[in-house]
């Protein structure tokens, strides 16, 4: 058991710290340069951006928790016909490729002939270049990851929303309690476990983005500098400008970024997680 | 105590055999053993594009009526994992006998020996340099010692649409026009037909396709030809640029961001812009798109002189190869008059060997090929240094801005320069 922790977990995060203290030549050849790659990675403006932009996207996914509660709840309503259906329909968004789902989108957002801009234009809103403007790029990336998102949530929601006891409802009916009471104070402060673990989880993915930047926007896209993330310039340090050592340093950062904000969150959990005792 | 003798015998004549390894390496090339019809070995042949798979099957099936006894293996790795891969067979000295090279990436395998030279076959007279297009044996020659065999050659020309043309009232391009003549027809057909979403011009505005080209025809350049400084700042080179922002700014031409939306190939082939540069590579996209038959090709027009850069594919060997004859053997088939013909039937682009280019403007007489063709004469190089990546990325960082009139080219082209130049420095060191 240790070995195999050893082997696929411990040395590969050992290795990739001790090359982050290097230069690495194409070839390989590591030479030890100290603290270089830090002193760069401090001073570089584009860790900052890549910071912001993957902040931001994560924050827009994360909007998916709120409206993942209110949808989860939704379907979840006693006798509700097709429930089932409605689950298979929201878990599509997460079964389906990454990559499909981007190159599907790219077309929706395309600024001349685009269905989002079409249906902008019946408002009468003339819709901008999203996928070639500057923060518009990163909007619509971050409205694919929240739809994605979204259902991941409702499954892991509506299935948190099965394990609360019906009694409770049938308690706080007879004692005049209306659905909006019973969802403010029964179904939300009883769902907090699977909140607390959606948002986690949605975190760290948050974090992680790549693939969906790289489809929907492609590498050469002139707007990439200003949109990437972090996991994006970690990329195209390591493969496309061959500074592994370098790239061995932004994946540090990401790696303590992502480490701080789980225990972060696993230390705050007790001042809102409630569990059903 | 006889057998501790026994080990340390070993050890010396391990040490006296690596010495003798060490000495081997500069050993003269053409006492290299070259192969011959009997020559027996297996070796492995890397490249990237499936497509080519077939055809070069084809290839080897006539190269083993010459050596019916080496056993190549294709291996096909697509583009985007293809270099990472080889980096990482690089580092282990695992590299596959043969495999394909771009120019992008030559110079970084060449300046750490990994590739064989093409000496022995030179000095055997199996490979004649003057054959391919100059530019292209300048693109893989390293330290003068040539280092690879040109596959294809891939110039830029202009595609145009006739009935575009005939719509807005204006003379198709000929092959003697100059930018004035570009830029009017563009502008007219702009006014004419924008209602209907038409622009007069789309290019995607990457060096290959654009702005090296035009740097090259206003008299300016990209790169020193010691490659330690950058020509962007150069008076010239901002003409250069400058044309594809006025070009935009006129409405001649989609904006920066509509192209970054769709790329020009897309637009003209729906016939939403009358003109376009492309590379050789495209004719059998435009060929099976719906302008098919109101298309056609033209050079790049004149600046203060003509200019294009072309950039191909060559066929390398690795140096560390254990079947080294055979290799050789191979890739001096891959560049023969026979080896390129037989890709080039199959309509996979231009020739490098300059005799065989016939094939390629017959594969689509309907065009006028020649323009591609005909540029091999006046082509520069696509540019390149030890790390050529790197500054590559920050013309796709600062570009954008000077070609969307955000910046003045001038500013962006210094900034350019000066960082490449950091860069450059930095690779010499």
């Amino acid at each position: 058991m240790f070995s195999g922790i050893a082997v696929f977990y411990l040395y590969p995060v050992a290795s990739t710290a001790y090359y982050s203290f290097t230069s690495w030549e194409v070839f390989g050849g590591a030479s030890f340069t100290g603290l270089t790659n830090y002193r760069r990675l401090l001073e570089d403006t584009d860790v900052v951006r890549a910071l912001v932009n993957t902040v931001v996207y994560t924050g827009i996914v994360l909007l998916g928790i709120p409206l993942g509660v209110v949808l989860a709840a939704l379907i979840s309503r006693p006798g509700l016909r097709f429930s089932g259906g409605y689950r298979v329909i929201f878990l599509m968004s997460y079964i389906a490729m990454p990559v499909a789902i981007a190159l599907v989108w790219r077309q929706m957002f395309k600024g001349d002939y685009g269905v989002v801009n079409w249906f902008l234009s019946l408002i009468g809103v003339d819709g901008p270049f999203w996928l070639g403007t500057e923060w518009y790029a990163l909007f619509a990336v971050s409205i694919v990851g929240l739809w994605i998102a979204l259902g991941f949530n409702i499954i892991i929601l509506a299935a948190g929303l099965r394990g609360i006891p019906k009694e409770l409802y049938e308690a706080s009916a007879l004692d005049g309690a209306g659905r909006m009471t019973q969802f403010r104070h029964i179904t939300v402060p009883l769902l907090t476990p699977s909140i607390f673990f959606v948002l986690v989880i949605n975190v760290i993915a948050g974090f992680k983005l790549f693939d969906l930047l790289y489809i929907l926007l492609e590498p050469t896209n002139p707007v990439m500098p200003e949109t990437q993330s972090l996991v994006f310039l970690f990329y195209n340090e390591s493969f496309v400008v061959n500074d592994k050592g370098y790239g061995a340093t932004i994946a540090m950062l990401i790696l303590v970024l992502i480490g701080i904000f789980t225990s972060l969150q696993f230390r705050w959990e007790k001042r809102w997680v409630h569990y059903v005792k | 105590m006889k057998t501790s003798r026994i080990p340390l015998v070993l050890v010396l004549s391990a040490l006296g055999l690596s010495a003798c390894g060490g000495g081997g390496n500069e050993q003269s090339a053409s006492e290299e053993p070259l192969a011959d019809e009997t020559t027996q070995a297996s070796i492995d042949y890397a490249i990237w594009n499936a497509e080519q798979q077939p055809p070069l099957q084809k290839v080897i099936d006539a190269f083993n009526g010459t050596y019916p006894n080496i056993d190549v293996q294709i291996q096909v790795t697509p583009y985007e994992q293809y270099f990472t891969k080889l980096q990482t067979q690089g580092s282990s000295q695992t590299l596959p006998d043969v495999f394909t090279m771009n120019s992008l990436n030559f110079e970084t395998y060449a300046e750490n020996g990994l590739l064989a030279p093409l000496t022995p076959l030179v000095e055997d007279g199996q490979l004649d340099p003057s054959n391919y297009p100059q530019a292209l044996i300048d693109s893989y020659t390293f330290d003068d010692t040539l280092l690879g065999v040109p596959q294809n050659s891939q110039t830029i020309a202009m595609w145009y649409n006739e009935q575009l043309f005939a719509e807005a009232g204006v003379d198709t391009p000929t092959s003697d026009w100059t930018w004035d003549d570009l830029r009017t027809a563009a502008r007219t057909i702009s006014d004419e037909l924008g209602d209907e979403g038409v622009f007069g011009i789309a290019t995607d505005l990457t060096g290959q396709q654009a702005y090296y080209n035009t740097i090259l025809q206003a008299g300016g350049y990209i790169l020193s030809d010691d490659k330690e400084t950058s020509g962007f700042d150069d008076p010239a080179s901002i003409e250069g640029l400058q044309f594809w922002t006025d070009l935009i700014a006129e409405g001649a031409s989609p904006s920066v961001r509509q192209l970054a939306d769709t790329p020009a190939p897309q637009m003209f082939n729906s016939g939403r812009a009358a003109m376009m540069f492309n590379g050789a590579w495209s004719v059998a996209e435009v060929q099976d798109s719906p302008v098919a038959d109101v298309a056609d090709i033209a050079a790049l027009p004149q600046g203060e002189e003509r200019g294009v850069v072309v950039a191909g594919t060559a066929a390398v060997v690795s140096r560390a190869s254990e079947e080294l004859p055979a290799a050789r053997a191979f890739q001096a088939f891959l560049g023969s008059q026979e080896g390129q013909e037989i890709l080039a039937g199959e309509g996979l682009g231009n020739p490098a060997f300059l005799e065989s280019q016939q094939v390629f403007v017959d594969s689509a007489p309907q065009y006028n090929i020649e323009a591609f063709t005909d540029a091999s004469e006046y082509a520069s190089p696509y540019p390149t240094s030890g790390d050529t990546t790197a500054w590559n990325l920050l013309e796709t960082e600062l570009l954008p801005s000077a070609f969307s009139g955000d910046r003045p080219v001038a500013d962006v082209a210094g900034e350019l320069a000066s960082r490449m130049n950091d860069l450059l420095a930095a690779e010499a060191d």
